[in-house]
């Protein structure tokens, strides 16, 4: 676990650079994290993706599959992948604040 | 100190079988490489091309016979993993029918599509699906028989120029 200047506070991550706490998790923070990400700016199609993975996080203690979120029209999968190019669930996982996803589809 | 290996960039899976547990494999690894930003393909050919064929790809069987791995915790029958399942006994009719039906449940409570959702989530997700076709002459087979996920039919030469630089799995 590790220290770093995120968004101009200081906050913990683990060595891959998820937040280790999701509750400190702000938009700032999530433009911050994109932007290192390569994505920017965030739009509010992200901010939208984003807060449903935290809602369905808070609920169900794991973010939502690529699957899930196809199937309940929150974000088409051709979408989700344009949004978040070059990994997808990792990515938006990463910038929503939570944990690496553990599932593998 | 060693150098750190080379992430793997692009992957090429290939599909020869096709029984449930033939094609699944493949659908997971293809569609994980996409998830993880790699790029991705999977090429099938001989009975792999029942996954595409669209009269068929709903029906695929788990095969009871012949798999001496197999026992009477994995057709999810929740007995001992340590008891064989005997392989006459999934030469019964029907028996193939009932353990692809414990599995199909099984897989969705766990959240795996469906094959033809498995085909679509990964082409949206941009990866390719191909059809080999030595295969398809064989089988007397067009394009109109397949999916609509198929973007070609290739021969053996067209799948490995397709295929630089990737790593190339047979599954």
């Amino acid at each position: 676990m590790t220290t770093k200047e995120l968004a101009g506070i200081s906050v913990e991550v683990d060595a891959e650079g998820f937040l280790t706490d999701h509750k400190i998790w702000n938009l700032d923070l999530a433009a911050a994290i994109a932007k290192e990400e390569g994505i920017d700016p965030l739009t509010d199609r992200h901010v939208e993706v984003l807060n449903f993975m935290r809602k369905e996080f808070e609920e169900n203690g794991t973010a939502p599959s690529i699957r899930k979120m196809n199937k309940l029209n929150i974000v088409p999968t051709k979408e989700l992948y344009a949004l978040f190019p070059g990994g997808p669930a990792k990515k938006a996982a990463k910038i929503a604040g939570l944990g690496k996803p553990q599932g593998c589809i | 100190m060693s150098e750190q290996p080379e992430p793997i960039k692009k992957v090429s899976l290939i599909v020869s079988k096709g029984s449930l547990v033939d094609v699944y494999p493949a659908l997971v690894m293809g569609n994980g490489a996409r998830m993880e930003g790699m790029e991705a393909s999977i090429f099938f050919t001989f009975f792999g091309l029942g996954a595409l064929i669209k009269k068929t790809q709903n029906s695929l069987k788990v095969a009871t016979v012949g798999n001496p791995a197999m026992n009477m915790a994995m057709p999810m029958l929740k007995m001992p993993i340590t008891m064989p399942f005997p392989t006459l006994l999934g030469a019964i009719p029907g028996v193939s029918n009932f353990a692809t039906w414990m599995m199909k449940n099984e897989m969705e409570n766990l959240d795996i599509p469906t094959i033809p959702e498995f085909l679509e989530m990964f082409t949206d997700a941009g990866g390719e699906v191909f059809a080999c076709k030595l295969a398809m002459d064989m089988f007397k087979l067009t394009k109109d028989d397949l999916c609509d996920q198929v973007s070609s039919v290739l021969t053996v030469g067209e799948f490995y120029e397709r295929s630089a630089g990737a790593s190339i799995i047979f599954t």
